[in-house]
């Protein structure tokens, strides 16, 4: 007799998946299946757009109205060669110059001065010295006579000793110290096919290099010369409470150049004088002027060669002003966030979802990551719509718009996004946190919101300002930044004056460590409470 | 009413929290405060005249959010458990239920700011005197901005109040009641219109409400200190309103 083989049972059903795939599907269809969700998200999308052209209709710019105009003109602004706004406005004493070829000067004197005008109504007193410390005066060669295009040049200035500068954003240092009749200093620029070297001495024997630059597609004839130019002044009273009172105007400087040698130009050429200006906007009170004594010019000048700066010279509006609705979508996406959690505590859900999946970290890495990727999606949405709105509506108003270069918008629109979608998953660990949404809500909100506005409405310190903005969530927001700073443009970079202490990327990374230290935490209290 | 007002004093000094967010509003308004009036520093007396009790009092800014927090659990928390309908079968006569929410959620509201006023105002006083600057605590202007600030808080909270009667939900709540505070100062910043600027300042709850804070300068403010509090108080008046409207109209 044999012994009947008993089967041990075994289920007909197939195994049951609890894949990383599992988690995210069911995550998904929580979120989508659950009606304030969404409508929060759609409510994001729209008040992001909706803020933001309430913010560009409310933004004007027009400069004048001069003497003889009803109404102001809109603003303008330059773009240069690099696709980003500049200024160019100087004063260019040029002679066209053909093939390689070289200039030589010798710069005697540097003096700047703040000229009598509507900003400066004392009429009758003269005009008071005002040499500002990147007030130009030098040699320059410049593919045409066009704002904008192309140049290199090395010029003394009133308070960075001798420096050559190509395309508005290359500047390097030469020789320190200022020009004086008792101290002056000569400069050469030469151009050898597409590459321009620039030379500074103190006696115009011994010669050293101060750099070489190269200028694609430079035109076989360009225009060379001396030139002059001052940026405006702007004296900012910053206080430690109440923001800060700035008076300004335009300045003028005046180099005087003598031992001229020109290669490569046509024999016997005169001089050409030519003022460039971008801004529709005379130049209140300052002229160019240039006299021609002998072998001696004199050349005076009034502007900027540099590229724009929030607040600078160039009267734009940096992309980042039509991106005032990503905090009303910054909110809305905070409340999602926090809900996404807090809910599954208040009704008791996070239990079964803890006995479906009892791997807790990787229950709350699938909530992040299918909110963190709704929350891209939509604030990339409002985002993307708002913009364009947003600029018709600010070229309507009269404002000019700066444009910086693809690569820096794309990365303003999509680190926009970033940053509200990391935000809504910094809600998510906070909300898994404390799990009382009222809480969490304004406690995110707070540390998100509160810092900017503190730091930009003028109530603290710029010190304290720029801390805030160093070392809370708040940080990230430094992506949004088109308009980088530049050492060669003196201007107020602090926050209320519209920059962020950060670069783009440090800011971020600022704002992704917090997340990642709340995640962590959220991570820890997870696996240790009960649920 | 009186039983009513009893049963709500139970239920909100029994919510989880209550006493720490009480003292979460002192601290984080006298916090704020002082680190603020602690930055200040004159170094030339004449070009230099800071609206001192204003900046001493600027801690409310970020009190007002635990305030809005408070007065959004008074009732949220009720819908969120059910409790409400526990409510509503006990005293069906809804306006007492919520008139009764917002003496219960005044009170202790009142008695906190008054404690963050006073409180940031003497430290302000003792720090700015180091720094040999003073803040008379008995001029008129001053207790203005001090009564007003108090008053401010308490109709922030019943504008919280109102706001989470009609929306219900906490987080939903607050994340209205925090972009009412915070996004007309963002707009307002960016908008370069003045005329429109200032309509913006003339109607936002929280920058007209913080004007009765203003002790210099009063001619160049957008809308004066008591008419600023007077929109708050619309804000406030409207939202509850509109609360108590929904309250009888739907369902609890």
């Amino acid at each position: 007799m044999t012994t009947p083989t008993i089967t041990p049972y075994r289920s007909e059903l197939p195994a049951g998946r609890d894949g990383f795939g599992q988690l995210l599907r069911s995550e998904w269809t929580k979120f989508r299946t659950v009606r304030g969700w969404v409508v929060g998200t759609v409510i994001a999308v729209l008040a992001t757009v909706l803020i933001g052209v309430l913010t560009a209709k409310g933004s004007m710019c027009s400069v004048g109205p001069f003497p003889g105009q009803p109404v102001g003109l809109p603003c303008t602004g330059t773009i240069g060669v690099g696709g980003g706004a500049v200024s160019d406005t100087f004063n260019f004493v040029h002679q066209p110059m053909t093939g390689n070829g070289s200039i030589t000067v010798r710069l005697t004197s540097l003096t700047g001065e703040i000229p009598v005008g509507p900003l400066r109504p004392d009429a009758g007193a003269n005009e008071r010295p005002g040499l500002q410390p990147w007030s130009k005066a030098g040699i320059i060669i410049k593919q045409n006579t066009t704002e904008g295009s192309a140049y290199a040049a090395v010029l003394a200035t009133g308070a960075h000793g001798i420096r050559m500068q190509s395309d508005f954003t290359q500047d390097t240092a030469g020789l320190a110290g200022a020009v004086s009749p008792t101290a002056p200093r000569w400069l050469r620029l030469t151009r050898s096919g597409d590459t321009l070297t620039g030379y500074d001495s103190t006696d115009g024997t011994h010669w050293s290099t101060i750099g070489s630059t190269r200028l694609a597609g430079l035109s076989a004839t360009v225009q060379a010369g001396v030139f002059a130019t001052s940026p405006a002044y702007v004296h900012v009273v910053s206080q430690s409470f109440g923001g800060s009172s700035g008076t300004g105007g335009p300045t003028q400087a005046t180099g005087v150049f003598d031992h001229v040698e020109l290669s490569g130009t046509p024999p016997g050429a005169g001089w050409t004088d030519t003022g460039l200006t971008d801004v529709a906007e005379p130049q209140m009170g300052a002229q160019n002027q240039f006299h021609q004594n002998g072998g001696e010019l004199t050349v005076s000048g009034s502007g900027d060669i540099a590229p724009a700066v929030v607040g600078g010279t160039a009267a734009g509006s940096p992309i980042e002003t039509t991106l005032g609705g990503a905090f009303a979508g910054l909110i809305a996406l905070i409340v999602v966030g926090t809900m996404f959690v807090t809910a599954e505590y208040r009704r008791g859900l996070i239990r079964t979802s803890l006995v479906a999946s009892p791997r807790r970290g990787r229950v709350l890495a699938a909530k992040g990551v299918v909110l963190g990727g709704i929350a891209f999606v939509a604030a990339l949405l409002g985002v993307v719509i708002a913009v364009p709105i947003d600029e018709h509506l600010l070229r309507a108003n009269g404002n000019f718009i700066d444009p910086a270069p693809t690569v820096a918008d794309a990365r303003v629109l999509i680190g926009t996004a970033a940053v509200l979608a990391v935000a809504a998953v910094f809600a998510l660990g906070v909300g898994v946190i404390l799990r009382r949404s009222a809480g969490v809500v304004a406690v995110v909100i707070a540390v998100f919101v509160l810092p900017r506005i503190l730091a930009t409405a003028g109530v603290l310190s710029t010190g304290a300002s720029e801390w805030l903005l160093r070392v809370t969530p708040a940080a990230g927001f430094a992506i949004q930044q088109s308009l980088p700073q530049y050492s060669q443009v003196d201007a107020d970079y602090s926050p209320a004056g519209g920059y962020y202490p950060l670069p783009p990327l440090a800011g971020f990374a600022v704002l992704c460590g917090w997340t990642a230290l709340v995640l962590g935490l959220a991570f820890h209290l997870l696996r240790r409470r009960d649920a | 009413m009186r039983s009513a007002l009893h049963a709500e004093w139970t239920k909100l000094r029994t919510e989880v929290g209550f006493s720490w967010l009480l003292l979460a509003v002192v601290a984080v308004t006298v916090v704020l405060g002082v680190v603020v009036t602690g930055a200040v520093h004159c170094t030339a007396p004449a070009g230099c005249v800071p609206d001192l009790p204003k900046l001493s009092l600027s801690g409310v800014q970020v009190g007002q959010v635990v305030v809005a927090v408070l007065a959004v659990l008074v009732i949220s928390g009720e819908y969120s458990s059910g409790m409400i309908r526990t409510t509503f079968t006990a005293m069906p006569r809804r306006l007492t239920v919520l008139a009764a929410k917002a003496v219960v959620l005044t009170l202790p509201v009142a008695v906190a700011g008054c404690l963050a006023v006073l409180i940031s105002l003497l430290a302000s006083r003792f720090l700015l005197a180091r720094n040999g600057l003073s803040l008379p605590l008995g001029e008129g202007a001053v207790l203005r901005a001090a009564v007003g600030s108090v008053l401010y808080l308490v109709l922030i909270g019943l504008l919280s109040l109102g706001i989470a009667t009609a929306v219900r939900d906490a987080a939903a709540s607050i994340g209205v009641v925090l972009g009412l505070f915070f996004l007309f100062p963002i707009v307002i910043g960016m908008v370069s219109d003045p005329v429109l600027r200032r309509h913006l300042e003339q109607i936002s709850p929280t920058a007209a409400g913080l004007a009765v804070q203003a002790t210099t300068g009063l001619g160049s403010l957008p809308i004066g200190p008591w008419s600023g509090l007077a929109v708050l108080a619309g804000w406030a008046g409207g939202a509850l309103a509109v609360g108590l409207g929904l309250l009888w109209w739907r369902d609890a």
